[in-house]
């Protein structure tokens, strides 16, 4: 069966939340609206259709958009070998959507990882902490004001917490900046 | 000027007394135990946290994170071109699978991983196989080394030593590589590297098969690595495990078979797979995974289209002149090619917006590059799917239950590297 038919067998089950498919270098997308259901989405798609895989899930931190998140899950059938990819965007107060970790158990590391670098929770997660970073950094660093330079954090006894030198590092960098941090391409914000 | 204390000496009875009391204490209380950050065991810098009752582990939290570099961070600054330097050290085992891997993620969001050339196709599978080699070797050499059977690692070293050789040969660098070039390779193989391939292959199957006499029918490796840590296939499955330990698990799953990429329809070889999903089983599927990589070089070598010396000047990189540094001479001499000189080093090449998700089959297992793209030169977004970080999150699942001692064989058998771990 091909994967478009999988991405139709979700709309017709859950019907205007499941956006159209769009296909890109031969891969299925699709946008789901309410992140609220993502748990049942993918119950769905692994008991029904046939996805047990969940290969990965990643963040985007749409900066100076609304809503600002989105949450991307790849999924994979090892039965018949199909892939899909899920999106679903989480607005920048809530930040909560429920964790999928109750079908996929390999959620559980990936979830802390977003948790721990994006600062997106996870609800009914057992066991959500900072996993890369360590516990009581005050940042979330992948998002996308945060400087790549890094910030002082004024933790005791942690090497490393200065801002890293960028001066003739091999970052590609805006002109005109004051600084490094107003020189890096990410932190400036479409409009300026 | 020393002042004297009283020293209190009890009698024996009542120091008997006290140990009973203390013993008392302690029976059914847990032991939290930390295995880590610096333990030989762990392969770099993995922290276990184990609660024990005597010596069986009830409770396993491995603390990842002490090697983390941002890399994704870094990678959303900068141009595709540059960040191939920093995939070497993810994986650092296998630096020139990890290129490849790269290179193939960018180039599938170009659109040109079809088009690339044959030659350069067969030259990026002869580096993803030798570097395959490479880390098993380092793989089995540890694992075996952490039984006590330092003679393997020793053996295995010796084997590694030749790779790297050839990674020299071709690249440069013995370790870290950057060999290749989204859109192609650094540059083309020297003349004299297929004999030096062929060579290696030749001293490699009976060193593998000394390898093997030593651990594959030991009595003592058997009874030491039979039956521990057995994943179900259903586990397996649902911990997103990947690579040798999947297939351990007896699940028939790798990308070159089943999403094949570059030219690994044209070649034949087989997916070992293990039966019981035990430590033995991921041992014999990384034995048998490097005998298949060793069929792989050999008729790479035979099929490669322009032969040793490329006298047909087959092309190694795409000849697109906005993905791919034109050559210098042309840079010096024409307009154009020097203005999308200009471009690619300052900007990077135009990809379009978009996303796309490629995997490649790495020796630890499915290494992932996720890219968003919203045009440009640099990726807005990259999540980079490291094997070793989702196989290490089945510990707390496979260490309850088991012995302490049992703990450096099953971190063995999982085989991860904590740069990739932790990116």
């Amino acid at each position: 069966m091909p994967p478009l038919e999988f991405a139709q067998q979700l709309k017709t089950k859950f019907g205007p939340v499941i956006s159209e498919p769009v296909e890109f270098r031969g891969e299925i997308t699709l946008h789901l609206s309410d992140a609220g259901r993502i748990a049942e989405v993918g119950e769905f798609a692994k008991t029904v259709l046939g996805f047990d895989y969940l290969v990965d899930v990643s963040s985007v931190d749409n900066y100076g958009e609304d809503p600002r998140w989105t949450v991307v899950y790849h999924l994979r059938s090892l039965k018949h070998g199909n892939e899909l990819r899920l999106k679903t965007d989480v607005s920048e107060e809530k930040s909560e959507l429920p964790t999928v970790m109750t079908v996929w158990k390999t959620a559980n590391w990936h979830e802390r990882e977003i948790y721990d670098m994006m600062g997106i929770r996870f609800s009914g997660h057992p066991d959500l902490r900072r996993i890369l970073m360590w516990e009581g950094y005050p940042y979330f660093p992948l998002r996308k004001d945060f400087p790549l330079a890094g910030k002082p954090t004024d933790l005791p006894g942690v090497a490393f917490t200065k801002p890293a030198p960028l001066e003739g590092g091999p970052f590609v960098t805006v002109a005109g900046g004051e600084d490094a941090i107003h020189r890096e391409p990410r932190v400036r914000t479409p409009e300026e | 000027m020393a002042t004297v204390r009283d020293i209190e000496i009890r009698d024996s009875a009542a120091r008997a007394a006290q140990a009973a009391e203390e013993l008392q204490d302690s029976v059914g209380e847990k032991m939290v135990l930390n295995m880590g950050p610096s333990h030989p065991a762990t392969h770099g810098v993995l922290r276990i946290v184990l609660e024990l009752d005597g010596e069986i582990i009830t409770k396993a939290d491995p603390d990842v994170g002490y090697l983390h570099r941002g890399d994704e961070k870094i990678a959303e600054n900068m141009t595709y071109t540059q960040f191939i330097p920093y995939t070497d050290r993810l994986d650092y085992l296998a630096p020139l699978a990890n290129n490849v891997a790269y290179a193939l993620a960018v180039e599938k969001l170009l659109g040109i991983d079809r088009e690339l050339p044959p030659r350069c196709q067969y030259i990026r599978v002869m580096c993803a196989e030798l570097a395959r080699i490479s880390a098993h070797l380092l793989g089995l050499g540890a694992f075996a080394m952490d039984m006590g059977a330092v003679t393997v690692f020793l053996l295995s070293f010796t084997e590694r030593e030749k790779i790297y050789n050839l990674a020299e040969a071709i690249s440069g660098a013995r370790f870290t590589t950057s060999y290749t070039r989204i859109g192609g390779v650094m540059r083309d193989l020297p003349s004299t590297w297929l004999g030096q391939c062929q060579q290696f292959c030749d001293e490699f199957i009976p060193a593998l098969n000394e390898l093997e006499t030593l651990l594959t029918r030991n009595r003592i490796w058997m009874d030491r690595v039979r039956d521990l840590a057995v994943i179900s296939r259903e586990d397996a499955i649902n911990y997103g495990l990947s690579g040798p330990n999947l297939r351990g698990s007896g699940v028939e799953w790798d990308l070159r078979k089943k999403q094949p990429y570059l030219c690994y329809p044209d070649l034949e070889f087989d997916i070992p797979t293990g039966s019981v999903g035990d430590c033995y089983d991921r041992y014999l599927v990384r034995m048998e995974e490097m005998r298949q990589s060793v069929r792989i070089l050999l008729q790479c070598i035979k099929k490669i289209p322009g032969g040793a010396d490329n006298k047909t000047r087959e092309p190694v990189n795409v000849s697109d002149g906005k993905v791919v540094l034109p050559p210098k001479q042309k840079v010096m001499t024409k307009m154009e090619e020097l203005i999308h000189q200009f471009i690619l080093v300052t900007q990077g090449m135009n990809c379009p917006p978009g996303e796309v998700y490629f995997g490649h089959e790495n020796p630890k297992g499915e290494l992932g590059f996720y890219i968003n793209s919203r045009g440009g030169g640099t990726p807005y977004r990259m999540k980079i799917r490291s094997p070793s970080f989702v196989n290490l999150s089945i510990i707390p699942k496979i260490f309850v239950g088991g012995l302490i001692s049992d703990t450096v064989a099953i971190l063995g058998s999982l085989d991860f590297v904590m740069g990739e771990c932790d990116r």
